[in-house]
């Protein structure tokens, strides 16, 4: 297939997940904030949602505050930061009328109305917390529509393994951030400086990557700041977690190197990322500082999105 | 003006036979279920994303092209005319181009002046002595057509660079077929759903002989900008050919390749929706990036095939479309089937000089102008607009021809107040391949949707309608 063909089909996918993304960021933020402060302590979680979203220093140029209205806007609507869900979408769009010949029917029409509501919800505006609530819960219906579109009606060729690793790729690189922002309040009991308050915050991260009802059919445990963690980077029974995604990277990479009858450096750099989690546990990772190895991933994912393109989308 | 040719009326309250079912059918439907269905067919276009950019329009970037239900509706015995009528002008106008870089026997008898080839900004040296694989240069022909009376279609242009429109041809046959499947089954419309089949074989019979057995097609389109990037890609999909930009394409050794993840691979046959003059920066604007640095060099070696192929303009300038009944009757001994508009050459100074005398009841058009743009209505403009028009044409005759206004045909069509009559024309299709001239039947037809106009351009307020073409 044509080199820009599987570009636009793999940022389709990434910009259509990193929207959902930006949804459940929002709506997990929204949800803590709307507890007494008694409950959250003095973190300003409006603050956290513009560093997990990887946004802070330009929200930063444009406003003074981060406050509610600020940062919903800034991360649902606003023209001027190329990551709002806004933008997303459009890009998004963009994307699919590049390639709608790669796209089956289905895929397209998911896109295409979800840009045609934007434009609607875009000229209405969301004055009120319940547009807010309907307008983030229609972004994630239509990344869900979306990838249950591709997923049932694609051809199992390379144009559906781009999308895939599109997917992945981006699934992996949001839920490490949402781990390098939130990683203090991870910790284990013996190095914990926190206290009951960051129950909500546990609640939070959780809600975020859609596995707080998982947590409790995995552990079948209390909340456990580690067994958090774990989930989160180790388990691949959770289809966020990193070692999930990285399962799946290696999958779509191994499909296209069979169907090319060659592979390359891409394969053997996600090969590499795969070993080295699915040889982790979390004591280890404990004893080695999770921020370094969270911040030692981000690097690494992004690494592979670079190797990606240079040996198959330019 | 003369009072217009009603396709489906004939004045004293009769009706024309072949809309005869229609109108029977339109008493049954109450207007509020064609109400419905029209509603239904601007959702379904919408949800498509068959859309179109008008340039220069900020406020919305895509619009649909408004949309008829109201079929319009050809006999096949008016049909079997026509279509002969096309084949023959396509013909001479593959024969004229073949002239024009190789011999030029009809400069030299006296046919068409020199001037009027070599002065004009469309004419390629770079095409001169040029091999085109089986001589053919206009693959796929648009010749736009109107009714002025039973009896006759006249071209009003023939389109022999990047036509479009024909997507609208094939998505309005299946909204139509969607939205009024008992109409369908009370009239046998011959299906216009082979034409993707048949470009693509025309696409193949003329791939260079470098080529391997199973040529390689694709479409080059300028991009998702470009206003008819909808159906660039509505093709590609239907002829299962990739679409292609300019910078996927790259060329070595005198061959066209495109970027694949698997490496390149070699392309022998480009559709092209670009126009010749951003097709290759190093031959033609250079500023251009739409285009591929060295596509020019391949095709001159023969590796390439473009179509249509370049330096087609020359053949559907509006300065040389007067002289088209010559050149049919130049190449091919016959008298032309379909009829030219009687045309004032501004540059011929007898014409110029009845032409500043009647400005008021004539259309002047620009001879290098397009879409509707840069033209006078005579009997619709002010005196003002006229009168600095004439300023225009005194100081520039030669890039001007006039014609008379014509009463284009009307066909019934859905408005604010009913069923009314509306100007209409009609562009049927005309693929040429190695062997063979085929056309569809059936075509893309604009009506101007405002009462009394005129212009069915799209991109000046028009509307489409399904062409309906009678299997009698």
């Amino acid at each position: 297939m044509l080199s820009r063909t599987a570009e636009n089909l793999y940022w389709l996918a990434r910009y259509v997940e990193r929207a959902e993304y930006l949804a459940r960021t929002i709506d997990a933020t929204l949800r803590v904030t709307a507890l007494p402060a008694a409950y959250i302590g003095k973190t300003n979680e409006w603050d956290s949602a513009l560093l997990t979203a990887g946004v802070a220093a330009s929200f930063y140029q444009q406003y003074e505050e981060a406050n509610e209205h600020n940062v919903v806007d800034y991360l649902s609507f606003s023209a001027n930061n190329p990551s709002s869900i806004r933008n997303c979408i459009e890009a998004a769009r963009l994307n699919s009328r590049s390639v709608r010949t790669a796209l089956t029917s289905e895929m397209w029409d998911t896109i295409n109305s979800a840009w045609i509501e934007l434009q609607e919800v875009w000229s209405r505006g969301t004055s009120t917390r319940e547009d807010l609530a309907k307008f983030l819960r229609f972004v994630q219906e239509t990344s869900l529509r979306f990838d249950g579109s591709a997923y049932r009606t694609m051809l199992r060729n390379d144009a559906y393994w781009f999308s895939r690793m599109g997917l992945h790729l981006e699934r992996a690189d949001n839920t490490a951030r949402i781990l390098d922002v939130k990683y203090h309040v991870l910790l284990p009991e013996e190095e914990h400086v926190g206290g009951p308050l960051d129950f909500y915050q546990w609640t939070s991260i959780l809600r975020s990557v859609s596995a707080l009802t998982a947590y409790h059919w995995v552990y079948r445990e209390t909340l456990k700041p580690w067994l958090i963690a774990d989930l989160l980077i180790l388990n691949d029974s959770l289809p966020r977690s990193l070692a999930s995604c990285y399962g799946n990277l290696v999958r779509n990479l191994d499909q296209i190197g069979v169907a090319y009858g060659r592979q390359g450096p891409a394969q053997r750099h996600a090969r590499g990322i795969r070993n080295r989690l699915e040889h982790s546990n979390m004591n280890d990772i404990f004893q080695h500082g999770v921020h370094e190895f969270i911040q030692e991933f981000i690097a690494d994912n992004s690494r592979l999105g670079e190797i990606i393109t240079k040996q198959y989308l330019i | 003006m003369a009072v217009a040719f009603d396709e489906m009326n004939i004045p004293g309250g009769d009706l024309r036979p072949a809309y005869q079912e229609l109108a029977r059918w339109l008493k049954e439907t109450p207007p509020e279920a064609l109400e419905y269905r029209r509603q239904e067919a601007e959702l379904l276009f919408r949800r498509i994303g068959i859309t179109f950019a008008v340039y220069g329009d900020s406020e919305s970037t895509e619009r649909l092209i408004p949309f008829d239900v109201i079929p319009r509706i050809i006999s096949g015995k008016e049909w079997a005319l026509l279509e002969k009528g096309l084949k023959q002008r396509v013909r001479a106008l593959n024969l004229f181009l073949r002239d024009i870089y190789h011999g030029r026997d009809i400069l030299r008898a006296g046919i068409v002046p020199d001037d009027l080839i070599f002065q004009n900004p469309v004419f390629r040296p770079e095409m001169n002595g040029q091999q085109v694989p089986h001589d053919v240069y206009v693959h796929i022909a648009g010749i736009d057509i109107v009714r002025v009376d039973a009896e006759d279609f006249i071209v009003l242009e023939d389109n022999a660079r990047t036509p479009s429109g024909v997507s609208y041809m094939l998505e309005n046959r299946e909204i139509m077929m969607r939205l009024f499947p008992d109409l369908f089954a009370r009239h046998r419309v011959a299906p216009v759903e082979r034409y993707p089949d048949e470009l693509l074989s025309a696409l193949r019979s003329v791939a260079p002989q470098s080529a391997s057995g199973e040529p390689t097609v694709a479409l080059l389109t300028p991009g998702v900008y470009n206003s008819a990037y909808y159906e660039h890609s509505f093709l590609a999909d239907k002829l299962g050919i990739e679409l292609v930009e300019g910078r996927d394409l790259i060329v070595k050794n005198n061959e066209v390749f495109m970027r694949t993840t698997e490496g390149v691979k070699r392309v022998d046959v480009i559709y092209r929706r670009v126009d010749d003059d951003y097709l290759d920066p190093l031959t033609f604007r250079p500023d251009s990036a739409l285009g591929v640095p060295g596509l020019m060099s391949a095709y001159a070696a023969g590796n390439i095939t473009l179509a249509n192929a370049v330096g087609t303009g020359i053949a559907d300038d509006k300065a040389i479309y007067s002289y088209m009944p010559d050149i049919v009757k130049f190449y091919l001994g016959e008298e032309p089937i379909l009829k030219n508009v009687q045309t004032w050459r501004c540059r011929e100074p007898k014409d110029l000089a009845y032409v500043l005398d009647n400005l008021s009841e004539l259309v002047v058009k620009e001879v290098h102008g397009s879409g509707g743009y840069g033209m006078l209505i005579g009997p619709a403009a002010t005196k003002a607009t006229i009168e600095a028009f004439r300023e225009k044409l005194k100081r520039e005759p030669e890039g001007f021809i006039a014609q008379p206004t014509l009463a284009l045909s009307t066909c019934p069509t859905c408005t604010a107040s009913g069923l009314a009559p509306r100007h209409v024309d009609l562009r049927p299709f005309v693929l040429t391949g190695s062997k063979s001239t085929t056309i569809v039947p059936g075509g893309l037809t604009r009506v101007a949707l405002k009462e009394g106009s005129l212009v069915v351009n799209s991109s000046q307020g028009g509307g489409t309608k399904d062409t309906w073409i009678l299997d009698e």
